[in-house]
């Protein structure tokens, strides 16, 4: 079982730390043939539209949105979350989402550096303890389609959380703050889909 | 407001580091016009660092640099969604006051800048704002981060598109980690007063083996090539100032220096990027600086 992290730009490195402590095999995912050979795959924080840019600029975003399409799992933080949504509001001109996730997420949508927060969330499908979630000029999902469900709110109401089979998304950044339950969760996919294989 | 803002903490050292380990592995760009911050952001700039002249124009022209016209910074954060960095001078603490209320997201504490201290930087604990502090060695580096500074980048010299000082400074920030990495732990007591640094900083680089904050690299990047050399040496992401904007094709220029930022460990792809860029920034070599004018001395 291999998982890859997309290293196009952005904090793949952590992610990759906490896969590997939870026992994966990681490969870092920057052209379509290491794509090919990976059975799950996290893209990580950062800036979607660099990311955007570097994915088409590279040949990545086709065989990328076929591999979703394909029921590849994926787990989305933050700039990841954007580039798995269907729809994406806040955009810069002429960026492209992968798709996959059913929903309508806002980039950036807390403002500036000094909006930016951390929080405790309760995430029922991840345990009674709460999840301590660090937000950075992070999105939030505007609309939730009927594909996908909402896994966890701020106390306001607004979606930060996202499942649609294979696909989980978040607005916050686990890989930073030493919560591995999204990893694990995300790891129980990829082990599920590489099984029934 | 709800009863959830009561649980959520702002401007945390973990909210300020945070966004510097997003900015990693990418190129952040100076801009001085609202219409270059646009040509910088479909670039595939991660973030702007917006000032009224660009290190080269500094130095040609000499004279007091100071912070932005905040219409200025408020013009570039109209024209682009990525982050925005403002310059304050040394010890400064008003004009990062200024860019605070401004929302900017990040400061930049920057020798580039006339100092407005020459004993004290800013005491940076106290913005919800992060800062960024350049550093030519591992002493000062971790005299900044003592001082609340959320990232480093090594200080190069601004203004010259002469790529040897980056070279030098992030060189000996990488060399004088590892040397802390390797000493017994009663050595690093002596290590600490010779790096003239707080001990328990110094132990947890020993330790650790990297410093707390993310470490870019700045001061003459001009070329693909320049900014694959410094991912190599072991930078998180490079600042280009001068070396986009005074070259003869900025977009293509600035593209073509993300590309090769991204795949700094392959040749092929930083060969193809740098085909036919046209004319890069002219440049000075610092040996023909003067030592007053070099920038990279000032920081204490």
């Amino acid at each position: 079982m291999t998982v890859g992290v997309l290293a196009l730009q952005g904090d793949f490195r952590e992610h990759a730390d906490v896969l590997r402590t939870l026992g994966a095999d990681v490969i870092h995912v920057r052209r379509p043939e290491e794509l090919a050979v990976v059975d799950g795959l996290v893209i990580p924080g950062g800036e979607s539209s660099v990311m955007d840019k570097l994915a088409r600029a590279f040949g990545l975003a086709e065989p990328l949105r076929a591999r979703i399409r394909s029921g590849l799992p994926v787990y989305g933080t933050c700039a990841g979350l954007i580039m798995l949504a269907d729809s994406v509001l806040d955009a810069i001109v002429g960026q492209e989402s992968l798709g996959g996730l059913d929903v309508v997420v806002r980039r950036n949508a807390f403002g500036s550096q000094t909006q930016s927060f951390e929080t405790d969330l309760d995430i029922p499908v991840l345990g009674a303890d709460p999840v301590h979630a660090v937000f950075i000029r992070g999105p939030v999902v505007e609309s939730v389609g009927p594909a996908a469900t909402a896994l966890a709110t701020l106390a306001d109401g607004r979606v930060v959380a996202v499942e649609q089979g294979n696909l989980l998304g978040t607005s916050f950044h686990p890989e930073i703050t030493g919560e591995y339950r999204f990893h694990e969760y995300f790891l129980s996919k990829v082990r599920a889909r590489t099984l029934a294989a | 407001m709800t009863e959830s803002t009561s649980t959520e903490q702002f401007g945390s050292s973990r909210v300020k580091r945070g966004l510097a380990d997003m900015l990693k592995g990418g190129v952040i760009m100076d801009v001085v016009t609202a219409e270059q911050a646009r040509i910088a952001e479909d670039a595939g700039a991660v973030a702007v660092m917006a000032l009224e002249r660009v290190p080269a124009d500094i130095r040609s022209q000499g004279g007091v640099a100071r912070m932005s016209d905040p219409d200025l910074i408020e013009a570039i954060k109209a024209e682009v969604s990525i982050p925005v960095m403002a310059k304050a001078r040394i010890g400064h603490f008003v004009e990062a006051q200024v860019l605070q209320a401004l929302e900017v997201d990040y400061i930049d504490e920057s020798e580039v800048l006339s100092p407005a201290d020459y004993v004290n930087h800013i005491d940076k604990w106290g913005y919800n704002v992060p800062f960024v502090c350049g550093a030519t060695n591992l002493g000062e580096a971790l005299r900044r981060i003592n001082e609340g500074a959320a990232m480093i980048r090594s200080k190069g010299e601004a203004g010259t598109g002469d790529v040897s000082e980056a070279t030098k400074h992030i060189r000996k920030i990488k060399s004088e980690i590892a040397q802390l990495s390797s000493m017994s732990k009663d050595e690093l007591y002596v290590a600490a007063k010779e790096l003239q640094a707080p001990y328990a900083l110094v132990a947890e680089i020993a330790e650790t083996g990297k410093l707390p904050v993310v470490l870019f690299t700045a001061g003459g990047v001009a070329t693909p090539a320049d900014a694959a050399m410094m991912m190599q040496l072991g930078a998180d992401g490079v600042f280009v100032g001068s070396g986009i904007f005074k070259s003869g094709n900025p977009a293509q220029r600035a593209a073509a220096v993300v590309k090769a930022t991204t795949f700094y460990d392959d040749p092929a792809v930083i060969a193809e990027v740098s085909r036919g860029l046209g004319e890069a920034m002219v440049g000075i070599n610092v040996s023909d600086l003067a030592a007053p004018h070099r920038l990279a001395e000032r920081g204490w």
